[in-house]
């Protein structure tokens, strides 16, 4: 089996967001950026069958600004055997993305389609039902067990009621959720290793899909913030104060 | 154009968040109409049909809907898109599952997680986990939200009488099958919808500690919540993580126990009426979003305050 893995450079998840003060949008410049936490666990899964005689190949692939290449570098320190990097001047929207994908799935063929379940910058949890949804293949999304069958997977998925398992036949696409592994550290030989390893580049102009925006972003601002609080001496003032004060028990 | 809202049941009842869900898409545009795919879900339509706000329920019965095999959902709602100018539901593990896979097909570049109905066309949404707030607009032709539950009130339950019309299915697809459902049940309120929430994080230090929650939680009739490292510990289910990737609570009293507060945990509870945050490390972030803070170590604490509770003559339910 192939794997197209999916992975997207944002914001570093333990870095403050600073609102800019035009509203146009968040601070961006000199913040730590990382992979999308759960495009990692996408990722270790991905080695993880191919360690289990699973899988033939793991193709990494961001697509972003000249940066996003760190992403996919990350991935085959990780244990990716090859990258793609499609190059996109500004932000697009999932559904751009998954456009885009359709475009590397057509020419890759793989067997199966891994990334994260939601990108923690615009929390559109959109991408992998998208894609999905162009290529007329089967969805698992919020995967939090994955088990590969003969020609299909039986995935486990966390939802709001539970947990709910479902068998999805090959080609398919997995949305990865935070506790379907241990994403692992890459040592240092294979980050050494992994600087050898191709990445190809392609431009998101060469591919012919429309990638113009179709929702405009008017303003971003700061949430209200809640005022200060108190710390109270004992329970028993703490219960007072609920009982009392803030009237909720 | 109207708007068409995707209803969440279980073949017999209405889920909750369905009713908020409601509430914002008539919002958009009062003529809405529901969409019930269901296997003998007769009680759901009819529920449905009975909420002053719904103007027409739509009623798809057939086996291949018994359970939320997004495919097969979306086959069916893609037949009745045409004449409505936006597809809503509710963002939940349901919701976003199934809408992007309908947004797709129909070309729409789909609005996540709405919190406020600002136009027919523009929408608030929280991003970065709640830290900054993105009015955003759509120039999509056809619109596909999906709404964030807690944000809005639940609709009104009766008063209604909507015109209940039955639908053919559309195909089933054969390359997704429903194998089982671990739902875990309890008589506690449900996580997303119970009036107080009492959540322990770490600081639990394992399984059996969170009875000193449960005995809490029991007292005030309150859901249990639990942070993403409580549940990674394996102390309680997934079913229980409040923050980004779980569950978003607006209670009127969260009760956050042995939880340092990091901003994915905060995303998830942070607009609750009254916070109460419970931890021994006093600088702890969860303390700045607190309403009443209690510097204390839980494990002597929590009896405490189950002991106060029960002095009290009456508790609110």
């Amino acid at each position: 089996m192939k794997i197209l893995v999916a992975v997207k450079r944002v914001i570093d998840y333990n870095v403050q967001i600073r609102v800019k003060e035009d509203g146009s949008g968040v601070v961006t410049d000199n913040v730590k950026m990382s992979t999308n936490p759960p495009d990692d666990n996408a990722i270790e899964e991905a080695v993880k069958i191919k360690e289990a005689g699973k899988a033939k190949e793991i193709v990494a692939i961001t697509i972003g600004e000249e940066k996003a290449q760190e992403t996919v570098r990350k991935a085959l320190a990780v244990g990716a055997d090859r990258g793609i990097h499609v190059k996109v001047d500004n932000v697009i929207e999932p559904l751009a993305v998954s456009k885009i994908l359709k475009k590397i799935v057509e020419k890759e063929n793989p067997d199966l389609v891994f990334m994260g379940k939601q990108a923690i910058d615009d929390d559109c949890n959109q991408t992998g039902q998208m894609l999905a949804a162009l290529l007329n293949w089967p969805q698992a999304t919020f995967a939090s067990k994955i088990e590969v069958k003969d020609n299909a997977l039986e995935v486990t998925r966390e939802i709001d009621e539970g947990l709910e398992t479902i068998e999805v036949n090959v080609p398919a696409i997995v949305t990865c959720d935070l506790r379907l592994n241990e994403p692992r550290y890459a040592s240092l030989p294979n980050i050494m290793k992994a600087k050898k390893k191709p990445i190809e580049q392609l431009n998101a102009s060469d591919l012919g899909v429309d990638i113009n925006p179709r929702i405009e972003q008017i303003k971003v601002e700061e949430p209200p913030k809640r005022k200060a609080g108190i710390k109270v001496a004992s329970v028993e003032e703490l219960v007072q104060k609920l009982k009392n004060e803030a009237k909720v028990i | 154009m109207s708007v068409l809202l995707i209803a969440e049941h279980n073949n017999k009842e209405v889920r909750p968040f369905t009713y908020n869900a409601i509430t914002a898409a008539s919002q958009i545009n009062e003529d809405l109409h529901v969409l019930v795919l269901g296997h003998q879900a007769d009680d759901v339509a009819k529920s449905l049909s009975e909420v002053p706000n719904v103007k027409k329920v739509i009623h798809v019965d057939n086996k291949i809907y018994e359970n939320y095999i997004a495919e097969n959902y979306t086959a069916a709602i893609i037949k009745h898109a045409e004449s409505y100018s936006h597809i809503v539901s509710s963002a939940n593990t349901f919701g976003k599952n199934l809408m992007p896979r309908i947004a797709a097909l129909l070309d729409t570049s789909q609005v996540s997680d709405i919190i406020k109905v600002i136009s027919e066309d523009t929408f608030l949404r929280p991003i970065y986990a709640g830290n900054a707030f993105a009015t955003v607009k759509s120039n999509d032709k056809k619109k596909c939200v999906t709404i964030r539950p807690t944000s809005f009130d639940p609709a009104d339950k009766s008063g209604g009488s909507a015109e209940i019309t039955k639908s053919d299915p559309a195909e089933a697809s054969s390359s997704t099958k429903f194998l089982k459902k671990e739902e875990v049940k309890s008589d506690r309120p449900e996580l997303g919808t119970a009036r107080i929430v009492i959540s322990g994080g770490r600081g639990m230090q394992n399984g059996e500690n969170f009875k000193l929650i449960s005995d809490i939680a029991d007292k005030l009739n309150a859901a249990i919540g639990a942070s993403r490292a409580a549940v990674d510990a394996g102390y309680i289910t997934n079913d229980h993580q409040v923050g980004q990737t779980g569950k978003v609570v607006v209670p009127d009293l969260y009760i956050a126990v042995g939880i340092s507060g990091a901003i994915q945990h905060l995303a998830g509870m942070k607009e609750s009426k009254v916070i109460v945050a419970i931890n021994k490390d006093g600088e702890a972030p969860i303390f700045s979003v607190a309403d009443y803070g209690l510097e204390a170590d839980l494990f002597e604490a929590l009896p405490q305050f189950l002991s106060e509770l029960n002095k009290l003559n009456t508790i609110q339910k």
